[in-house]
C-alpha cells in the first residue's frame, strides 16, 4: 500500500487541492483582517462561480479557463454590493450580527442554486483535462497541475500585492489599525468595500480552477468553508501567509487522515484542532508573538 | 409603581387564559401546529438568550443541547423503552456535563466574539459527525419514533392540543425562571458580566462561576426543549437536531423580538415563525427550496433593518411603559 509512488501521489493531490484552499482562505482572512467578519457565505460565492463555469461551457462552448473573464468581475462586484448593501449597515454591531447576515445570504443563494440547477452532480469534462504528465513516478493530470500552479500564483500574487502597492499598503493599514489609518487619510471604509471585493474574487478565481477537479452541487461550499475557517484559524485570523501554508498543511493531512481514518470521522480531526488552536493558540501557527 | 407590576401581572394572566383556550378555539391543525412552532422555538430562543442575552455569552453551538436531548431520550425509549418523562431528563444530564465542558474550557481560555461563535460551532459539528458515524443511533438516517405502549407514558399524544399544552407549559417555565432569576443574586451578577466584565471581576464577582451557572441553566432547559421536538415529529436525524442551520434557527426569534428582553424571544417567535411555516406549507412540497429562499432573505432583512428588536422598538416607542 505504502509504495513510494503510492505517497507521491497522495501528496500531489494534497498539495493541489491544498494550494485551492490557500486560495480561497486568503480571501476569507482578508475579509476578516480588514473587517473583522466571519464570512459565512464564501463557499456559496466558490458555488456561484463553479456553476457559472460549468454553464458557460454547456451552454456556449466556453473554454473555463476563460470564464474567469466572467466570474471575476461578476465575484468582485456581488461582493462589494453585498458590502455597501448589507455588511455596512451592521458592521459595527456584536461579530453575531455581520455573521448572520451572511449566513442568511448563504441560505438564500445555495436554496437558489438548489431551486435553479437541481441537487444533481455535476461534473465539468473536457479531454485536455486528463492530459496526463508523468515526471518520473510522478503522474499529474493538466487539470490538476493548473489547478496548483493557479492556485499558488494568484495567492503568491495577491500576497505581493498586499504587500508591495500602494493599495495593498492602504489595506493593510485598515487592517492592522483602523482609527491611525483614519487619521492618515485613508478611506477605511472603501478599503473594506474593495477588501470585500478582493476577498470573493478570490472565489471567482478558484472556481475555474476548480471545477475541471471537482463535482459541483448547492452545497459544495459549506463542504469548502468549514475547511476555510480551520484553515484561517490554524493560520492565525487574518494572517495572509498563514492562511497558504495552513491551506497546504490541511490539504496535505486531509488526504492523509482519509487514507487512515474510517467512515467520514475525518473531519473529527480538524475540528479538534480547530477547537485546540481557538483555545491555546488564538494568534495561529505561525505568530511570531 | 406598585399598580403598574399588578397591571402587567393582570395581562400576563389574561394572555395566559387566552393561549389556554386558543386550541378549543381553532380547529385547524395546521394552525395548531404552527402555534406549537412559535412556542417551540419561542422557549429555545428564550434558553439561549438566558445565556446569550443575559450573560453576554452569544453561541452559535446550542443546536449541540437540542441534539443531546433529543438522542438521549429516544434512543432510550427506543431501545430500552423508557419513557422520554425520564429519559428527557438523562438527556439534559449530559447537556449539562457538554454544557459545563464546553463552557468551562471557552471561558476559562476567555474566547470572545468571533472566536466563542466560532468554538461552540465546532463542538456542535463534532457532535453532529459523531453521531453520523455511529450506527447504533442511526447515523444519517436517524431514529424514528414509533408508538410501542402506552401513549402517554410514552409521550406520544393523538392531538396536535396536547403537544400544544406540553411546550406552552415549559414556555410558561422559562419565563418563570427567567424573571425570578433576574430577580435574585446571580441575575444581577449575569447582566453586570454582561455590560462590563473587567468591572464585576473587579467588584467580586466570580465572574467563571455565573458564566457556568448560565450555560447549565441554559444547557439543560434546550436539551428538554430536544426532547419535546423528537416526541412531536417522531423522527430525529443528525441533520434536523445537530446541524448549524439549527443553532441559526434557535437565536432568530431573539434578535427579532429583542435579546436580553424577558419577553422578546417569544415576541420574536410570533413575528418570524409564521412566515417560515407559511412559506413551508404552500412553497415547501417540491424539489427546490424557495420557502427557504424567502426565510433566508427574511432573515437578512431582519438583522439588517430590526436589529434591536421589536420589544426594543417597542420600548423606545414607549408603548411599554418601564422596564421590560
Amino acid at each position: 500500500m505504502f509504495e513510494p509512488s503510492f505517497l507521491i501521489q497522495i501528496l500531489i493531490s494534497g498539495l493541489t487541492i491544498g494550494a485551492i484552499y490557500a486560495l480561497m482562505s486568503a480571501g476569507l482572512t482578508v475579509i476578516y483582517g480588514v473587517m473583522d467578519i466571519i464570512h459565512a457565505a464564501h463557499g456559496e460565492y466558490l458555488m456561484m462561480a463553479m456553476y457559472i463555469t460549468f454553464f458557460a461551457n454547456s451552454l456556449f462552448g466556453m473554454d473555463p479557463y476563460l470564464s474567469l473573464l466572467l466570474t471575476v468581475p461578476i465575484t468582485f462586484g456581488v461582493g462589494v454590493l453585498v458590502f455597501y448593501g448589507l455588511i455596512l449597515p451592521v458592521i459595527d454591531e456584536a461579530p453575531a450580527y455581520p455573521m448572520l447576515v451572511t449566513i442568511g445570504i448563504s441560505i438564500v443563494l445555495q436554496n437558489l442554486a438548489l431551486y435553479l440547477f437541481t441537487a444533481d452532480f455535476r461534473m465539468l469534462t473536457l479531454p485536455y483535462f486528463s492530459l496526463k504528465f508523468k515526471f518520473g513516478l510522478l503522474v499529474i493530470t493538466l487539470g490538476e497541475l493548473i489547478a496548483f500552479a493557479g492556485a499558488l500564483a494568484v495567492s503568491l500574487g495577491f500576497y505581493w500585492f498586499l504587500l508591495k502597492t500602494d493599495l495593498g499598503r492602504r489595506i493593510r493599514a485598515s487592517s492592522e489599525d483602523r482609527e491611525g489609518a483614519l487619521l492618515m487619510g485613508i478611506n477605511v471604509r472603501r478599503m473594506q468595500a474593495i477588501s470585500f471585493g478582493l476577498g470573493t474574487a478570490c472565489l471567482g478565481i478558484t472556481g475555474p480552477l476548480l471545477t475541471p477537479i471537482y463535482y459541483i452541487n448547492p452545497t459544495i461550499g459549506d463542504l469548502f468553508l468549514l475547511r476555510a475557517f480551520v484553515i484561517v484559524v490554524l493560520g492565525g485570523m487574518g494572517n495572509f501567509v498563514g492562511a497558504l501554508l495552513g491551506g497546504i498543511i490541511i490539504g496535505v493531512s486531509e488526504v492523509i487522515g482519509t487514507i487512515l481514518l474510517p467512515g467520514s470521522l475525518a473531519p473529527i480531526v480538524s475540528f479538534t484542532l480547530f477547537i485546540g488552536f481557538l483555545l491555546f493558540r488564538p494568534e495561529g501557527l505561525f505568530a511570531k508573538k | 409603581m406598585k399598580t403598574l407590576i399588578s397591571h402587567k401581572t393582570i395581562l400576563f394572566a389574561f394572555l395566559i387564559v387566552i393561549f389556554l383556550l386558543l386550541p378549543k378555539v381553532i380547529t385547524s391543525t395546521f394552525y395548531i401546529h404552527t402555534l406549537i412552532m412559535i412556542f417551540y422555538f419561542g422557549y429555545l430562543a428564550s434558553c439561549w438568550n438566558l445565556m446569550a442575552g443575559y450573560a453576554g455569552q452569544a453561541s452559535l453551538g446550542h443546536s449541540l443541547f437540542v441534539g443531546t436531548g433529543a438522542y438521549t431520550s429516544s434512543f432510550l425509549l427506543m431501545e430500552a423503552g423508557l419513557s422520554p418523562w425520564i429519559g428527557m431528563w438523562i438527556g439534559a444530564f449530559f447537556s449539562l456535563i457538554l454544557g459545563l465542558f464546553m463552557g468551562y474550557l471557552t471561558f476559562r481560555y476567555r474566547l470572545k466574539g468571533h472566536y466563542f461563535l466560532l468554538a461552540t460551532i465546532a463542538f456542535a459539528e463534532i457532535m453532529k459527525i459523531l453521531i453520523l458515524n455511529i450506527r447504533t443511533l442511526g447515523g444519517g438516517s436517524g431514529i424514528a419514533i414509533v408508538l410501542k405502549g402506552d401513549p402517554f407514558w410514552q409521550f406520544m399524544f393523538t392531538q396536535k392540543a396536547s403537544y400544544y399544552y406540553v411546550i406552552f407549559i415549559m414556555v410558561i417555565g422559562i419565563l418563570l425562571l427567567t424573571h425570578f432569576l433576574l430577580q435574585r443574586r446571580a441575575g444581577y451578577y449575569l447582566v453586570a458580566i454582561r455590560e462590563n466584565e473587567e468591572l464585576a471581576k473587579a467588584s467580586g464577582i466570580y465572574v467563571l462561576k455565573y458564566k457556568l451557572i448560565a450555560i447549565s441553566l441554559s444547557a439543560i432547559l434546550t436539551s428538554l426543549g430536544g426532547t419535546f421536538y423528537a416526541q412531536y415529529i417522531c423522527f430525529i436525524d443528525p441533520h434536523s437536531t445537530l446541524g448549524l442551520g439549527v443553532s441559526v434557527d434557535i437565536l432568530i426569534p431573539a434578535i427579532v423580538g429583542g435579546i436580553g428582553t424577558l419577553f422578546g424571544p417569544i415576541v420574536g417567535a410570533f413575528v418570524i415563525i409564521p412566515i417560515a411555516e407559511i412559506a413551508r406549507s404552500y412553497l415547501g412540497g417540491g424539489t427546490g427550496g424557495i420557502h427557504l429562499i424567502i426565510y433566508g432573505l427574511f432573515l437578512i432583512i431582519v438583522i439588517v433593518f430590526m436589529r434591536t428588536g421589536l420589544v426594543g422598538l417597542l420600548s423606545r416607542l414607549n408603548i411599554l411603559k418601564g422596564k421590560v
